[in-house]
């Protein structure tokens, strides 16, 4: 048996949490206001501490990321919080959004402080426009209690939150494409270095962080970064939102100690598999996982324990498949997504996913040919290690992946 | 410096700079497609990649900065297979029609395929597809030859701050085009053709004359005359394997006769021409209080940027026609006239460093009773077209010299071809017509050279004449930013559309960087110390034509043939 441990969802069975003074009522704003009673480099010291790995999916240490921005200060520092959800499988940080949008506000007001960021801008992906309004909603009530805006709960501290709805691509949850997309620009990853710490939006020092990532901060900051640590598994730090999706009885987004085991999940958290059918595959993180067969899901959950399992955590949406699932066809859908998300600027991404959507496709309609596979093989390894970005790594990888670990059924498509 | 070691040999490497800068240097060769000199890195090609050791992934050579001590393998067997395999994937797109193409033995994605050692067509096709636009007058546009390395957008964007081209869409479905998915004769595109130099296939070029010439010559009711721009004499070289900069005016001008060109004479007399008319206009501007700072009007993309993005500036602009134009007025007037030849059965070539003038040669207000100025305009790059055309052995050929009247020139006109050029010109003769002296040191430094926004204040009696130059539309937007703001102090200020002047125009020969420039505006520059007429207003010609024609400078016949107008014009037609 495993148990849910709550610091991401604690609010969660009290209603009307998009209230402030529900919010303060349940403890809110405790951290803000330890926060502001420590030095700014404090609190950075304290994230490291908590060994919080950044919740988007790369999983990058947050307090060594925020320690990356320069130490003199010459310009306006910023903080995004990377809110463009679009990972297919995932739908943790809406829940965050929707159900406490303080927690994250709170978050991004201490992050704030502690990296010494002039604004905050939440850049959330187009289609979750009632929770663009509710996090509006939510920083205008902060403002009117102090707790945003100028000399918040009377410290010198100045901050505000600009909320700024992204226009439909995945390529903008990466975060220079974001940068990009919120001065108005075409939706482009940037080439790196340099690196947003440095040059990051309209020119200046910038830290983009996950929602979950920022909602962990108010926590840490209440409590202490031990605290924190023990929330999680022995071997890795803090919750974990995990979004299980697919073929399960109880599809949804539940917390758990970080490293907890991809099979309890599925069994425990999420029911089982649907229909008592017998388990297929699963996509551990979001699309861009790669796929594990049935008897590879013993596996913690957590950015290490996947590394060596060769997938990834990525943003923890798990994808359930039962006995019925047709690979080709999860194949098909998965380079039609990343072909259609490609920004095509990089010619490997650009043209390379589009080349596999061709081939497979041409398969799926039964002529493909022997040579086919090997053909998607060898673009899947150029791609791998010569893309912009990892988009198209991502898509060739989660395709070539199914194809090497699910070889019958494509080679049965070949005449 | 530090070092950095590249297939196991140590070199130096400046910090901060990109490993491609530090590998040209160092005479090791690495393929790039996107890559552009004096813009940032895109890294959109990847065709760049290298190897560095310690890291997982390949790194793009122009967009990764050295590092001390790095390690970098610039032709490992992933490097290779990668290049190989990124550009197949290009290929496989590619309509291979290389016959056929404009590009046909020059383009860079065939070298580049040569480069690969790419033999068979393994991956499955996908030809893409889009119409051809030919809807400007300039620049042709084949979409499915397209290769999306992006070098035109950026010139565009970047260099000319004029956007007219963008990738539209994304992903496998991106191309460039142009906003609504109007023709590029539909936009605000001013024509420089910057974007056709950079392009590597035939995916843009000049909208081709050729044809049109060559039926004229083939026509022997038409008297075929030619002009050529003072840039070409020294830029056409590179077409037939000269040394880059080398001055080749009387082997062309053999050329001409050799295909057939009734008469040959030099844009560089009406360069003179244009300095007659136009220091008369600046004098006449600053002593009855006209419109102050003057502008020169010489550059067809320019005057186009201005009338589109600076309408309220159009006064500023000089009334002067374009050397060309003035040419071509001058041809289908006088010299119609005084040779008893209708204007109609004159055929009126110009040969020319810029894609623009195609764009100018048909402005409607460049003519007469229905009948155009100048009735074709070749690129440098077509000239070449054309003397290939006619089996001409270049190198062989025995120098000959233009046509009397308007073959002569002076050194004035000639240095029209770089940025400054014109100002040195007008300075030189605009001091004389003010004071009836001639200016003590006529070399004037100050203007001269290929980048940036240069100034210069020359005492001319009382007045302290206060001028600028610049060339490249982002430069030209700089100084008329600080113009509308209400900057006063300037008299003068001249204006090329392309970075570097015509020398570096659209339509001049490709796969040229700074140095090359550098050298053709060299040419001009030592045409220019070394001969003896170097004034515009003593040029005998053109004293000859005041005297036999057009009476005086800013006179009434002046007036009609060699002067012009500008309207503001909307960005959505």
């Amino acid at each position: 048996m495993i148990s849910e441990k709550k610091a991401l969802t604690r609010h969660a069975d009290v209603p009307g949490m998009d209230v402030i003074d529900h919010y303060i009522k349940d403890g809110g704003y405790q951290g803000l206001e330890k926060a502001l009673k420590r030095v700014p480099q404090d609190i950075v010291e304290e994230v490291k501490k908590s060994f919080l790995r950044g919740r988007g999916g790369a999983g990058f240490p947050t307090g060594l990321k925020w320690s990356f921005l320069p130490k003199e200060k010459t310009k306006p520092f910023y903080l995004v919080c990377n809110a463009d959800e679009g990972e297919p499988g995932t739908f943790k940080d809406r829940i965050i959004m929707e159900n406490d949008p303080f927690l994250l506000i709170e978050g991004m007001t201490i992050t704030g402080y502690a990296i010494r960021a002039d604004l905050g801008f939440i850049y959330i992906r187009g289609e979750f426009k009632w929770i663009a309004e509710k996090l509006e909603k939510a920083i205008e009530q902060a403002k009117k209690k102090n707790l945003l805006g100028k000399n918040i709960l009377n410290s010198n501290y100045c901050f505000d939150i600009k909320v700024m709805r992204g226009a439909g691509a995945y390529i903008c949850g990466e975060e220079t494409a974001l940068l990009e997309s919120i001065e108005g620009k075409r939706g482009e990853p940037r080439t790196k270095p340099p690196f947003p710490a440095n040059v990051g939006l309209y020119g200046c020092p910038t830290i983009v962080n996950n929602v979950e990532t920022l909602a962990c901060i108010p926590f840490i900051l209440q409590h202490d970064a031990e605290t924190f640590k023990l929330m999680g598994s022995f071997q890795a730090a803090g919750t974990k939102l995990y979004g299980i999706s697919g073929h399960v009885n109880k599809p949804g987004v539940y917390e758990y100690p970080m490293g907890t085991n991809l099979k309890d999940l599925i069994q425990y958290a999420a029911g089982g598999v649907k229909n008592s059918k017998k388990l297929k595959a699963v996509i551990p993180g979001g699309l861009s996982a790669t796929i594990l067969k049935a008897d590879e899901i013993d596996v913690n959950m957590d950015f290490d324990s996947c590394l060596k399992k060769d997938t990834m955590l990525g943003s923890g949406g798990i994808i359930v498949m039962d006995e019925d699932t047709s690979i080709p066809e999860v194949a098909m859908t998965t380079i039609n997504f990343f072909t259609h998300e490609s920004c095509g600027q990089c010619a490997p991404c650009r043209e390379g996913l589009a080349k596999i959507q061709q081939i497979l496709k041409n398969l799926l309609a039964g002529n493909g040919t022997a040579n086919d596979l090997k053909t998607i093989d060898e673009l899947a390894n150029i791609i791998n290690g010569s893309t912009l970005c990892p988009l198209g790594e991502a898509g060739a990888l989660a395709v070539n992946a199914m194809i090497q670990k699910f070889r019958p059924e494509f080679e049965s498509l070949v005449n | 410096m530090m070092q950095i070691e590249v297939n196991n040999k140590k070199i130096q490497a400046e910090p901060g700079e990109m490993i491609l800068t530090a590998l040209k240097r160092a005479g090791i060769h690495v393929p790039t497609l996107c890559y552009l000199e004096k813009l940032p890195p895109a890294g959109r090609c990847r065709i760049c990649v290298v190897e560095v050791e310690g890291r997982k992934d390949l790194v793009t050579a122009c967009s990764t900065p050295v590092q001390e001590n790095m390690k970098i393998k610039t032709h490992s067997p992933r490097v290779l297979n990668t290049r190989k395999k990124i550009l197949e994937l290009l290929l496989s797109n590619h309509p291979d029609d290389c016959l056929y193409c404009v590009r046909n033995g020059q383009c860079d994605l065939r070298q580049l395929a040569d480069e690969m050692y790419i033999r068979t067509r393994d991956l499955p096709r996908n030809v893409k597809k889009g119409e051809i636009d030919t809807s400007s007058l300039s620049i042709v546009r084949e979409p499915s030859k397209c290769i999306l390395c992006g070098r035109c957008v950026r010139v565009c964007a970047e260099i000319q701050t004029v956007n007219a081209i963008e990738i539209m869409q994304r992903g496998s479905l991106a191309y460039v085009g142009i906003e609504d998915d109007k023709g590029m004769g539909e936009s605000w595109c001013i024509n420089c053709g910057q974007c056709v130099v950079v392009c590597p296939t035939g995916a843009l070029a000049e909208k081709s004359h050729v044809e049109m010439v060559k039926d004229a010559l083939g026509d022997p009711k038409k008297y075929v005359v030619v002009q050529h721009a003072p840039s070409i004499s020294v830029t056409l070289a590179e077409e037939f394997g000269f040394p880059v900069g080398t001055d080749v005016d009387c082997l062309m001008v053999a050329a001409f006769r050799a295909m057939g060109f009734d008469r040959v004479f030099d844009t560089s007399f009406s360069a003179d021409l244009t300095i007659m008319e136009e220091g008369s206009e600046l004098v006449h501007r600053l002593l009855h209080g006209g419109k102050l700072p003057m502008m020169t009007s010489c550059s067809p993309g320019w005057v186009k940027f201005v009338e589109q993005f600076y309408p309220e500036l159009t006064e500023n602009v000089s009334t002067c026609k374009s050397p060309q134009q003035m040419m071509g007025a001058i041809i289908k007037s006088f010299f119609s006239e005084r040779e008893n030849i209708k204007p109609e059965d004159i055929f009126s070539v110009s040969i020319m460093p810029c894609t623009a003038k195609k764009f100018e040669a048909n402005r409607p207000e460049m003519g007469r009773n229905g009948v155009s100025d100048v009735d074709a305009v070749l690129t440098t790059r077509e000239l070449a077209e054309l003397i290939r055309l006619y089996g001409i052995d270049f190198k062989s050929l025995k120098p000959e010299e233009a046509d009397d009247p308007f073959g002569q020139r002076t050194t004035a006109g000639k240095i029209f071809g770089a940025s400054g050029g014109v100002m040195e010109a007008a300075l030189r003769s605009g001091y004389f017509l003010v004071t009836g002296k001639e200016l003590e040191d006529l070399s004037i430094e100050p203007v001269r050279g290929l980048e940036g926004i240069r100034e210069a204040k020359i005492k001319v009696n009382d007045l302290e004449l206060h001028v600028a130059v610049t060339s490249g539309l982002g430069n030209a937007r700089k100084l008329m930013d600080q113009v509308r703001a209400g900057r006063k102090d300037l008299h003068f200020i001249e204006i090329m559309t392309c970075p570097g002047g015509c020398i570096a125009g659209g339509g001049q020969p490709r796969n040229a960087d700074f140095e090359k420039f550098k050298a053709r505006a060299q040419s001009l520059y030592t045409i220019d110390k070394n001969e003896e007429i170097r004034v515009s207003h003593k040029n005998p010609s053109i004293i000859r034509l005041y005297d036999e024609f057009l009476g005086k400078p800013l006179g009434e016949k002046s007036h009609k043939l060699l002067h012009t107008h500008y309207k503001k014009r909307e960005l959505y037609n």
